[in-house]
């Protein structure tokens, strides 16, 4: 079965939120803050508003009217201050698309500047303990006697990883088309990772009752976590369409998506490990230092790995966090465990070299029982069985563990290894079923980002029905069906598709309909560590004359539970592992310390993998039976793909060169650097 | 400005702001929607259309300079019902996720398949190379996937090459 929507996305028919068709439509275009912290004196609009086409000038001049509970970044024009530097402070509205980017240039803001701070560091002297960290995990954890564990070991490594602001660059900008009726009820057609709590966000922005408002987002151009909260765009375009009176449309451009899309937080991550002369870990500490804007506390789950890997007597987590004049933080494909598995994977590997242990034999030897952070028994984890799986189809038997001596001509040659987790999660969510001209209509409010879920929603209802998948009709990506959670978390299809099932039970009972709601379900889950695993192998080739990096190999083995569309379920383990070799050599924003604000705002000083790039990427997965996870057995794979492969690829790196970069990306600048 | 230019075979007059690109053009007045912005100035390739059937970033072209020029769009390229052989092996070989920069994968495809000669990766560049894998990952590098369907891409056009 392929993907349903296959063919409207290869003849150009699918519709991404900017391209309905309305009548009369105008164009808006921000303005954004040209300094980092202050307050906008004045907003001139006059030169923008004699400027042919233009229909208004929208500024904290004279503030549209919003609901005080706002999200901050979502709260427009309704303040002086300034938080950021690329914060959007005014916004042009015209006819066309040409004549609101010329007027946006013409409005003229004066500032009245203050000194900002945008520097993360480990000794910031804002650092402080946030009370819980992203989505709702404690900040410190803590378990027996990290200082007697390492005085004791017989190998010890205490490093410090960095990893730098990433952005999540989903191909289809931000998007947003907005209308009111006469009824003065709020249509938008956004790009959201959620339709329900799209229209909630906006909801709640605009100050009106939640059923006002409908969202719309049939498909959607990827967002790897940037539309899984509303963005400036959507609330742009409503508020623009309230003052013209007509359909407003606003796509942010390429070079906008960085300051007001969400980020991932650079980190700066400091570990210790002891182990055994066995190899037994003896105490594992992770500290993460991160940061957030000062408008909202968005502190990322770094550390949270260390409670989930290995069996450890004495362990310790902590996350620390210092509000900058930054924009706000926020997910990016697997937050907390990509960042953090990087550091703690390649520490694993130090502790490898440094105890002389086969990095594949170190992670089975600390294989865990029971989850280390909690002792809560795991609903099933597979971790051995992906590593040994991973080792024998790539060859791991052959590896001579000494780094830097495997040359073929100019190229050095070096393999490496990496395990992966992901939280096995589900949501609330609700869903109808009924029988629609003889064949069967599914409706959830869920959303396909470029997952699938169309075609796994499709699958999933027509296994409960026992009917062939044709007679089965998904519709989704539209806040007036039964109310689902994001795409996001790798949740979606494990959430949507409970409550699937359960609206098809229904209807194979009912021979009409079926409605259901997993809310009281879910609560009754048994309280267990329920995961993902999985473990990453990478070969590269390093040139020992440019320092240029070449991935030849990456195979990812997981441990999934039921893989509910191979075709898809490879699609996305092979995207996330792609994602992760660009985070592993290119991927970068640099923050500017003297004016604020990213350097790196397009996709040319952004980097990402290029098809040149992604040569022999392969993932398979074991066959994992989990009965306590949901009523498919499936763990979402939507994230896993990423997290390890950084890890996996640096660890590579070493094995090639004999040279250990610790900073994020591994460009050839650093892999040269021993030589200078 | 007037401007007459044939998208798809079909003449089509447009009175266009000379500031216009070429990709606003047949989103926002044609309705065209298959070619995609992504970047607006010529670094994704989500935009590629054929102009005189050679590919090309519609977003870094001005409307104005395309007049009476022939634009192929990813609406153009099947043959009524029958889609074209690189639709069927995208499909097949599931060459996309989220699908936007798919219209650009499958436009720039289509020009490159006509693209005699070497590449930059080329060694002998007496000898015709003929569309290796490693050949189309240097000639389709000009068209970013963040969804990371490279690897099925690459099957997908190889599959049409052969």
């Amino acid at each position: 079965m392929n993907r349903i929507e296959g063919r409207v996305k290869v003849t150009g028919l699918a519709t991404y939120a900017a391209e309905y068709p309305a009548e009369g439509v105008a164009y808006a275009c921000a303005v954004q803050s040209r300094i980092a912290k202050g307050r906008i004196k004045r907003v001139d609009g006059g030169p923008a508003l004699e400027s042919p086409g233009v229909l208004a000038v929208l500024s904290c001049e004279d503030p549209p009217r919003m609901s005080e509970d706002a999200d901050p970044e979502l709260a427009l024009f309704q303040h002086r201050e300034v938080a950021y530097r690329g914060q959007i402070v005014a916004a042009v509205v015209a006819d066309t698309y040409e004549n609101a980017r010329a007027a946006a240039a013409a409005v003229r803001v004066d500032y009245d500047p203050d000194d900002h701070d945008v520097t993360l560091s480990a000794d910031h002297p804002g650092l402080y303990k946030p009370d819980v960290v992203n989505p709702g995990f404690p900040t410190d954890t803590g378990k027996g006697d990290v200082e007697a564990g390492l005085a004791a070991a017989a190998t010890t490594v205490e490093v410090t990883y960095e990893t730098p602001v990433l952005h999540n660059n989903p191909m289809e900008p931000h998007a947003a088309l907005a209308y009111w009726d006469a009824e003065g009820r709020l249509l938008v057609y956004d790009t959201a990772q959620g339709t329900s709590t799209s229209r909630d966000m906006i909801a709640t922005a605009l100050g009106l009752p939640p059923d006002r408002v409908r969202v719309v987002s049939r498909h959607v151009g990827g967002g790897f976590g940037s539309k899984g909260t509303t963005r400036p765009q959507a609330v742009l375009a409503a508020l623009a369409a309230r003052v013209v009176g007509r359909p407003v449309k606003i796509a942010l451009t390429r070079q906008q998506m960085f300051d007001v899309t969400g980020y991932r937080t650079p980190t700066i991550q400091r570990l210790r490990l002891g182990a055994d002369a066995q190899g037994r870990l003896t105490a594992l500490e992770h500290v993460a230092y991160e940061q957030s804007s000062t408008l909202i506390e968005f502190a990322e789950q770094t550390t949270v790995p260390g409670r989930v890997m290995y069996a450890t007597p004495a362990l310790r987590t902590a996350h620390r966090l210092v509000r900058l004049d930054v924009a706000t933080p926020s997910w990016m494909r697997a937050p907390g465990e990509c960042p953090g598995m990087y550091a703690l994977e390649s520490a694993m590997d130090e502790l490898a070299y440094a105890a002389g242990l086969d990095p594949v034999e170190l992670r089975i030897v600390n294989d865990a029982e029971t989850e280390p952070g909690t002792g809560l028994p795991f609903s099933s984890r597979d971790l051995v069985g992906c590593l040994r799986e991973g080792a024998r189809r790539f060859g791991w038997e052959r590896r001579d563990p000494a780094p830097g001596i495997r040359r073929e001509g100019e190229w050095l040659v070096g393999t490496g290894v990496a395990a992966s987790t992901y939280p096995a999660r589900r949501s609330p969510c609700q869903a109808v079923a009924t029988v629609r001209d003889g064949d069967f209509l599914v409706q959830v409010a869920a959303a396909d980002i470029g997952t699938g879920a169309r075609t796994a929603l499709t699958r999933i209802a027509a296994d409960t029905l026992e009917v062939s998948p044709e007679r089965v009709h998904v519709e989704l990506g539209d806040s007036d069906l039964p109310r689902a959670p994001v795409a996001g978390g790798s949740m979606g299809t494990a959430s949507w598709g409970s409550a699937v099932v359960r609206a098809c039970e229904e209807l194979k009972r009912d021979g009409k309909e079926g409605r259901a709601d997993t809310t009281e379900e879910i609560k009754g889950d048994a309280e267990l560590a329920r995961h993902a695993f999985g473990a990453q192998f990478a070969e590269v080739r390093v040139s020992s004359v440019t320092g240029e990096i070449r991935v030849a190999r990456l195979l990812g083995v997981f441990a999934a539970g039921r893989i509910v569309d191979p075709t898809l379920a490879r699609s996305q383990f092979i995207g996330g592992m792609t994602m992760g070799l660009g985070m592993a050599l290119m991927e970068e924003t640099l923050t500017d310390a003297e004016f604020g604000g990213f350097l790196h705002r397009d996709l040319a000083q952004y980097h990402v993998p290029v098809c040149a790039d992604v040569r022999d990427v392969e993932a398979v997965w074991l066959d994992e039976r989990d009965g306590e996870l949901n009523p498919m057995g499936s763990k979402g794979i939507g994230e896993i793909g990423i997290v390890g492969t950084a890890a996996a690829i640096g660890n590579a790196v070493f094995h090639a060169t004999g040279h250990r970069v610790r900073e994020l990306p591994i460009t050839p600048a650093k892999v040269l650097m021993p030589r200078f | 400005m007037e401007i007459t230019l044939r998208v798809n075979g079909v003449p089509r007059k447009a009175d266009v702001d000379p500031r216009m690109s070429l990709l606003d053009l047949l989103r926002e007045r044609l309705g065209l929607i298959g070619a995609k912005k992504g970047c607006d100035h010529g670094q994704c390739g989500a935009c590629t259309v054929l102009i005189d059937g050679r590919r090309a970033n519609s977003c870094l072209a001005l409307a104005v300079a395309v007049d009476d020029r022939d634009i192929t769009t990813v609406e153009g390229l099947a043959d009524g019902d029958e889609l074209h052989p690189l639709q069927a092996a995208f499909i097949e070989h599931d060459a996309f996720q989220c699908g936007y920069c798919t219209p650009g994968q499958l436009c720039s495809a289509e020009g490159m398949l006509g693209e005699p000669g070497p590449s930059a990766i080329t060694e002998d560049l007496l000898t015709d190379p003929g569309l290796t894998p490693d050949e189309i990952r240097e000639r389709m590098s000009g068209n970013l996937c963040r969804c990371g369907a490279y690897v099925n891409i690459v099957t997908a056009i190889g599959e049409v090459a052969r």
